[in-house]
């Protein structure tokens, strides 16, 4: 039997014996019966109903903001069909709009975060599970975990102020002179060193969500059974190669639903993306090009759209792609992370 | 396989390299926060508590977007506290080994995560369209919407963490639910709910995009909440991308004092939470 219903069993026995008792000290036999039960009688029916409805509340909370979302985006798609989501153009004058280019700049400065932040969280989990000492272990996962309560727009600010005039200086330049001569790779690679772009915010991006997947790996790492850890190190193995061979394949689902959630906030965020990406709603081949993402063409072009106007509902539009692809993201992560633990 | 000296080397490479890595992320961290002080604190002067926004070159400060903050996060816990902390009881207690229950939780992990400006365009089209005009309430109920689910997450776990057999003795005593609640569980769980609460506030006090479109942000003083209401972060947004220097300074010192605010909060919760056990 489930605690909740045997909990719910000895609630509806407690309610008067308990009331009652208290209510007289000990002299149960003079109050009626039924006097004492309307005082938990009451209360407990509420306060039970006070916590379902919360839940519910909680459960119906995303389908609300869901459904506001289509409803809101829904004169664009009507205007525009199915083709809004594979039309490149972004054009407030002619009244033409579709999502391709803040999709594609959505997907790929997530995909540059999660590629960067993908070593540096397997290094980092390595180093806080199997390196270092115990006294140090601590201070320096709290330190890396701080990384993830810097506010967004501070992430912005350091990169607008500090990271991309130091890129356009001396990253971007060797950068282009070296790679962008080679052939195909090379049109990754060029363009004029401008500092703020692509790549800028897939880096920034990269440091906002390595604390989130190196807590979840750590978490997975220290789940390993010592066992078997012990029995490769019995055998011989190096430190490192107990972690590749038999820390690391055990936890593997849940790991893939760590960067499936780095990626999941990597694909929403906004303010510091917005400092940073340099908002062109062109399509650019090249990383270091300035381009614009779902969020930051929300957060840039909203406080210019009327209500009612065409460009409105298509930055709902925008927003509802959006809360389908972190909702698809973040779900299926959920999903890898909890079918190991259950 | 390799000889016994090329895995030792390569062991020792990987090691250095993740301990550059780590030492990487805590340079990041010094390196955002000794930006934050160098650009930060010359401009912390006592104008900025004391004067409101001004044109450039006014000698203003930021007093109307601190009051604005403070004003739609405390609304924002009041209205997003009990829900989650009932939400999270429900999860813990009730909703355990329900359908609507895992259905619940499922919702809240991707809440958690969910874009958050998505939740600005959510009060825009459900308050500020209708009532016609940004508020402070609507910045107050985006807050509180973010706010719930850490809310949640920390309640239902610290829940979890308190034995069976204490509510079993509660409930033997013939205790109603909401006593055993009340009185037993969420008293055993009280510094891991206060340290969700923190958590919250942390989180809604560096929370800027859902306030573009809800509160929008005022220059001027206003603690009116059913217009648009200043906040910290909107206003640190609107300096940082201006042209004008003391603009931009302002803008510092405000990223200064959030990101100090934040991160004091978010050691105080896990000391509030490691002195508990």
């Amino acid at each position: 039997m489930g605690l909740a219903a045997r909990e719910a069993r000895l609630t509806e026995r407690g309610v008067s014996g308990m009331d009652a008792t208290m209510d007289t000290t000990g002299e149960v036999g003079r109050i009626p019966i039924h006097k004492a039960k309307s005082v938990g009688g009451v209360s407990d029916p509420l306060f039970v109903a006070a916590l379902w409805a919360s839940g519910i509340f909680v459960l119906i909370l995303l389908g609300l903001i869901i459904a506001q979302l289509f409803i809101g985006g829904f004169p664009a798609l009507q205007e525009f069909g199915l083709d809004f989501i594979w039309t490149a153009s972004w054009n407030p004058v002619t009244e033409k709009f579709g999502a391709l280019v803040m999709v594609y700049g959505t997907l790929l400065s997530a995909i540059i975060a999660v590629v960067v932040a993908l070593p540096l969280s397997f290094g980092i989990a390595f180093f806080l599970t199997e390196i270092a000492p115990q006294a140090l272990k601590r201070p320096i996962g709290v330190a890396v975990q701080l990384l993830a309560a810097v506010p967004s727009i501070i992430y912005g600010m350091w990169g607008f102020f500090v990271i991309a005039p130091l890129m356009a200086q001396y990253v971007q330049p060797p950068l282009i002179e070296f790679l962008g001569p080679i052939p195909l790779l090379g049109v990754l690679f060029q363009g004029p060193p401008l500092g703020s772009g692509m790549f800028t915010a897939g880096l920034i991006l990269a440091v906002m969500i390595v604390p989130f997947i190196t807590a979840m790996f750590v978490e997975t790492l220290e789940s390993v059974p010592p066992m078997l850890k012990e029995s490769a190190y019995g055998v011989g193995a190096t430190t490192y190669e107990v972690y590749k061979n038999v820390s690391v394949p055990y936890g593997s689902t849940a790991m893939v639903g760590a960067v499936m959630l780095g990626l999941g906030r990597a694909l929403g965020e906004t303010m510091a993306v917005t400092f940073v990406i340099g908002n062109a709603t062109r399509l650019s081949a090249s990383l270091f090009a300035p381009g614009a993402t779902i969020a930051s063409t929300i957060a840039n072009e909203f406080p210019e759209a009327a209500i009612g106007s065409l460009k409105l509902t298509s930055l709902l539009q925008l927003g509802f792609i959006l809360f389908v692809i972190s909702f698809i993201v973040l779900a299926l992560s959920r999903a890898l992370v909890r079918s190991r633990l259950d | 396989m390799a000889s016994l000296a090329a895995r030792r080397t390569k062991d020792y490479t990987i090691k250095a390299i993740s301990v550059a890595f780590a030492a990487l992320a805590i340079f990041l961290l010094a390196w955002i926060l000794l930006t934050l002080i160098a650009k930060g604190l010359p401009a912390l002067g006592l104008n900025v508590f004391t004067n409101i926004t001004m044109p450039p070159g006014q000698n203003g400060g930021l007093l109307n977007a601190i009051v604005g903050s403070l004003i739609q996060i405390a609304i924002a816990l009041v209205i997003g506290g009990p829900i989650g902390i009932f939400a999270g009881t429900f999860l813990a207690e009730n909703g355990k080994g329900t359908r609507i229950g895992a259905a619940a939780r499922f919702v809240n992990d991707i809440l958690l995560s969910a874009p958050s400006i998505l939740v600005g365009l959510f009060i825009y089209q459900l308050l500020v369209v209708p009532f016609g005009g940004f508020s402070g309430w609507a910045g107050s109920l985006a807050l509180a919407i973010l706010v719930i689910p850490v809310i949640v997450r920390t309640t239902e776990d610290m829940l979890n963490l308190v034995p069976v057999g204490l509510r079993e003795a509660a409930f033997a005593l013939g205790a109603p639910q909401w006593k055993v609640v009340m009185m037993v569980t969420w008293r055993a769980a009280r510094a891991g709910i206060v340290t969700g609460i923190l958590l919250a506030i942390a989180r809604a006090a560096g929370e800027t995009a859902p306030l573009l479109f809800t509160s929008l942000g005022n220059n001027s003083w206003s603690v009116d909440l059913s217009k648009p209401m200043a906040s910290l972060p909107i206003a640190i947004y609107q300096y940082a991308g201006s042209p004008f220097d003391d603009w931009v300074s302002l803008a510092w010192a405000g990223a200064l004092l959030i990101t100090v605010g934040v991160l004091v909060l978010n050691v105080v919760s896990r000391l509030v939470l490691s002195r508990s056990h």
